[in-house]
C-alpha cells in the first residue's frame, strides 16, 4: 500500500485538486501572484541597472588593452604626464605597432557642463582629447554619423550615449568650450563602452583651449596580445624616467565601476528584501485561505487514507507553483520594461556622467525566479503544516 | 459495564472494549464516552442512535480510525486500531473502511466518477482497472448515466449516492455512515436507505450507521442507543 510511488501519486493527486480549485479562489491567488511578480520586477529591474553599468564598463576594457596613469593616481582626474613620458610609454615593449606607429593614445580629460535632456539640469560631461590611435586603442570606435574631427581644428565628435542623453550635441550644432564655440561634426559608436558617454576632440587643440601646455593625463595602449601585458608593465614601471602605474583596461574599468555597482546592488537588494517580506505575508495569506477553504476537502482525503506528508508537500507545491507563476511574470515584465533602457548616471571616480543601457541578464532572470520560489516555500510552509495537523474528525464537519 | 452492545451470536468484526473518550475545553474535561463496550458481527447493519451530543459520531470516528480513544481498545477484524501509527492508520483506513458523510464531502472540482475513484488512487490498480471498479460502483448505486457530472449539477440524493459509491469502491471491510440521510428529504433519504439495505443484504456489507431518525434506524438489522456516553438496547426516555 505504502511506498514511494504510491506516496508520489498521492502528492500529485492532492496538488492537482488544489490547482483545479484555483478559479474559485482567484481573488486571493491573483493578489499573491501579482505581489510576488512586483517583488521580482523591482529586484530584477534595479539589479539590471548595476548589470548594465558593469556591462558598459566591461565593454570598455579589452584584455589586450592597458592604461597608464601616474603613480598613486586612482583616476585620470589626478594623473599627469609630459610629452616625453608619453613617448617613452608608447615605445615600450609589448605595445602593438602599425606602419603609422605604436597603437598608443596620450590623452587628457576635462569636464564640461551640459544640460541633461531628461531633466534639463546641468551635469558633468567628459571631454577627452585623443590622438589618432585612439580609434584602435579604445576598441570598436567608428563614426556612425557625420565625419571625424580634423586634427588641429576646434571640432568635436560625440559618443552615441552622450548624443542621446545630453542636449545640444546634434551634428551641425556648436559646443561652447571655454570662450569658443566648437562645432559637432560627427557621432561615434564604441560597442556600448564608456567612450560612448564622452565627447572627443584632438588632444593638442584641447591642451591649448585649457592652457595645459604639452601635458597629458593618461596613455591608452593596445598590446601585441593579452600575454604581453606583463612585459609592458614591467618595462614601464621599472623605467627610471617614469613614475607610472599600469593597469589592464578591464581591471581599471572594473575598479571604476565598483562604487556605483555596489551602491545600486545594495539599494536593489534592500528594496527587494523589504518587498519580499510583504510578498511572503501575501503568499501566507493566500495559502492559509486556500487551506481554510479546503479544510473539509483535505480532511476527507485524509479520512480516505491520503497521508499527512502528501498533504504538506501538495500545499507547498501549490504555493511554489503560484510563486513561480508570479516570478516568471515579474521577470518577463522586468525584461520587457527594463532591458536596453538607456540612462546616464554619475561615475564618482571620474566625477562625470556615464551613459549605459540597463541589462536584464539571464542570471538576473534566474535570480528573480529563485527569489519567487523561496517566497513560495516560506509562504506555503505554515499553512501546509496546519492543513496536515488539523484533527480529521472535526475538520470533516467544517462548512 | 454496559452489556447492551454485545451480540454473542456471531464472531465480532468490530470490538469496542472499555472505551472512554475525553475532550478538553480549556481546563474543563468533557467525558463523551464512558467505559463503552460494543461488538458488531460481520454482515450486520447496525444503527447507532442517540440525541445530539451523545457521542454517536465520536464512537463512529474511533471505529473508523479517525480519532483515538482516551482509554480502552478498538479492534476491527482483529486489528487494534488505536495502537497503529498515524501513517499506518491512514493506510489501514484506505484498505478497510468506507466512509459515507452527512454532507457527502465530494470534491467539487472532480466529476462523479473521479470522486468515486479517489480511494483507488491509493492502490496499485492500473487506470483501466480503476475505471472498471468505478463503473461497477456507480452501477450499484444506479448513477452510471451521471458519471461525468460535477457535484454541483447533481441533486442531494445523487450526491449521496456518489458518496456511497466512493465508500464501497474499494470493497472495504466496513462501511461507516454518519447521518447519511440527515441532509436529504424523505424521498431521497428512503432511496439511500434502500441502497444501504441492499448493500447489506445482497452484498453482505457490514454497515454501522449513525442516525437520529427512527425511520432510518428501522432499516437496520439492530439498533443501539447512545446516551450520555453509554450504550443501551432501548432508547432512553
Amino acid at each position: 500500500m505504502a511506498g514511494p510511488i504510491n506516496w508520489l501519486s498521492q502528492v500529485v493527486s492532492v496538488t492537482k485538486f488544489g490547482l483545479l480549485g484555483i478559479p474559485q479562489r482567484r481573488g486571493s491567488v491573483a493578489a499573491a501572484v501579482f505581489g510576488i511578480a512586483g517583488v521580482v520586477t523591482v529586484l530584477v529591474g534595479v539589479l539590471s541597472i548595476a548589470a548594465g553599468f558593469r556591462q558598459a564598463m566591461a565593454a570598455s576594457g579589452a584584455a589586450d588593452a592597458a592604461v597608464v596613469l601616474r603613480s598613486g593616481a586612482d583616476s585620470e582626474m589626478v594623473s599627469g604626464f609630459n610629452r616625453q613620458s608619453t613617448r617613452i610609454i608608447a615605445d615600450a615593449p609589448g605595445v602593438a605597432r602599425t606602419p603609422e606607429g605604436p597603437l598608443a593614445s596620450a590623452e587628457l580629460f576635462v569636464i564640461i557642463n551640459l544640460p541633461k535632456r531628461s531633466t534639463g539640469s546641468d551635469v558633468n560631461v567628459p571631454l577627452r582629447g585623443v590622438e589618432s590611435a585612439a580609434f584602435r586603442v579604445h576598441g570598436q570606435v567608428k563614426i556612425v554619423e557625420g565625419r571625424m574631427f580634423e586634427p588641429g581644428k576646434d571640432e568635436v565628435i560625440v559618443g552615441l550615449g552622450a548624443a542621446r542623453e545630453f542636449a545640444g550635441l546634434e551634428v551641425g550644432r556648436s559646443l561652447l568650450v571655454g570662450r569658443r564655440e566648437w562645432p559637432v561634426v560627427g557621432v561615434f559608436s564604441a560597442g556600448g563602452a564608456t567612450a560612448e558617454s564622452e565627447i572627443w576632440t584632438d588632444a593638442p587643440v584641447l591642451q591649448a583651449a585649457y592652457n595645459r601646455g604639452d601635458s597629458f593625463q593618461s596613455v591608452y595602449v593596445r598590446l601585441d596580445s593579452p600575454g604581453a601585458f606583463t612585459t609592458f608593465k614591467d618595462a614601464v614601471t621599472t623605467d627610471q624616467r617614469l613614475s607610472a602605474q599600469v593597469m589592464r583596461l578591464s581591471d581599471y574599468y572594473a575598479s571604476q565601476s565598483t562604487a556605483v555597482t555596489k551602491l545600486i546592488t545594495s539599494l536593489g537588494v534592500l528594496i527587494a528584501s523589504l518587498m519580499a517580506v510583504g510578498a511572503v505575508f501575501g503568499a501566507l495569506n493566500t495559502m492559509y485561505s486556500s487551506v481554510s477553504a479546503r479544510t473539509r476537502e483535505i480532511a476527507t482525503l485524509r479520512a480516505l487514507g491520503f497521508g499527512s506528508g502528501a498533504v504538506v508537500v501538495s500545499v507547498m507545491l501549490e504555493s511554489v507553483a503560484l510563486a513561480l507563476g508570479g516570478g516568471a511574470f515579474g521577470a518577463g515584465l522586468a525584461y520587457c520594461v527594463f532591458n536596453g533602457f538607456h540612462a546616464a548616471t554619475m561615475n564618482w571616480q571620474s566625477f562625470s556622467q556615464i551613459t549605459f543601457a540597463f541589462a536584464v541578464t539571464p542570471q538576473l532572470l534566474v535570480l528573480g525566479v529563485a527569489l519567487a520560489t523561496v517566497i513560495g516555500l516560506i509562504g506555503g510552509l505554515l499553512p501546509a503544516i496546519r492543513a496536515a495537523r488539523q484533527p480529521i474528525a472535526a475538520a470533516l464537519r467544517e462548512l | 459495564m454496559n452489556e447492551s452492545g454485545r451480540n454473542d451470536g456471531k464472531s465480532p468484526l468490530v470490538e469496542v472494549d472499555g472505551v472512554e473518550k475525553v475532550f478538553h475545553r480549556g481546563a474543563e474535561e468533557i467525558h463523551v464516552l464512558k467505559d463503552l463496550h460494543l461488538q458488531v458481527p460481520a454482515g450486520e447493519f447496525l444503527a447507532l442512535m442517540g440525541p445530539s451530543g451523545s457521542g454517536k459520531s465520536t464512537l463512529l470516528n474511533l471505529i473508523g480510525g479517525l480519532d483515538r480513544p482516551t482509554k480502552g481498545t478498538v479492534r476491527v477484524g482483529g486489528e487494534s486500531v488505536d495502537t497503529l501509527s498515524d501513517r499506518h492508520l491512514a493506510a489501514w483506513r484506505a484498505r478497510h473502511i468506507g466512509f459515507v458523510f452527512q454532507l457527502y464531502n465530494l470534491l467539487p472540482v472532480l466529476t462523479a466518477e473521479r470522486n468515486v475513484e479517489l480511494p483507488l488512487l491509493l492502490t496499485h490498480l492500473s487506470k483501466a482497472e480503476r475505471n472498471r471498479h468505478v463503473q461497477a460502483a456507480l452501477a450499484v448505486v444506479g448513477l452510471t448515466p451521471r458519471a461525468k457530472h460535477f457535484p454541483r449539477t447533481l441533486s442531494g440524493g445523487e450526491q449521496q449516492r456518489v458518496g456511497i459509491a466512493r465508500g464501497i469502491v474499494t470493497d472495504p471491510t466496513l462501511l461507516l455512515c454518519d447521518e447519511p440521510t440527515g441532509d436529504l428529504d424523505r424521498k431521497a433519504g428512503d432511496e439511500i436507505l434502500d441502497l444501504l439495505q441492499a448493500l447489506n443484504r445482497e452484498h453482505g456489507k457490514t454497515i454501522i450507521m449513525v442516525t437520529h431518525d427512527p425511520h432510518a434506524s428501522a432499516r437496520a438489522s439492530r439498533t443501539v442507543y447512545l446516551n450520555k456516553g453509554q450504550l443501551s438496547a432501548e432508547p432512553v426516555k
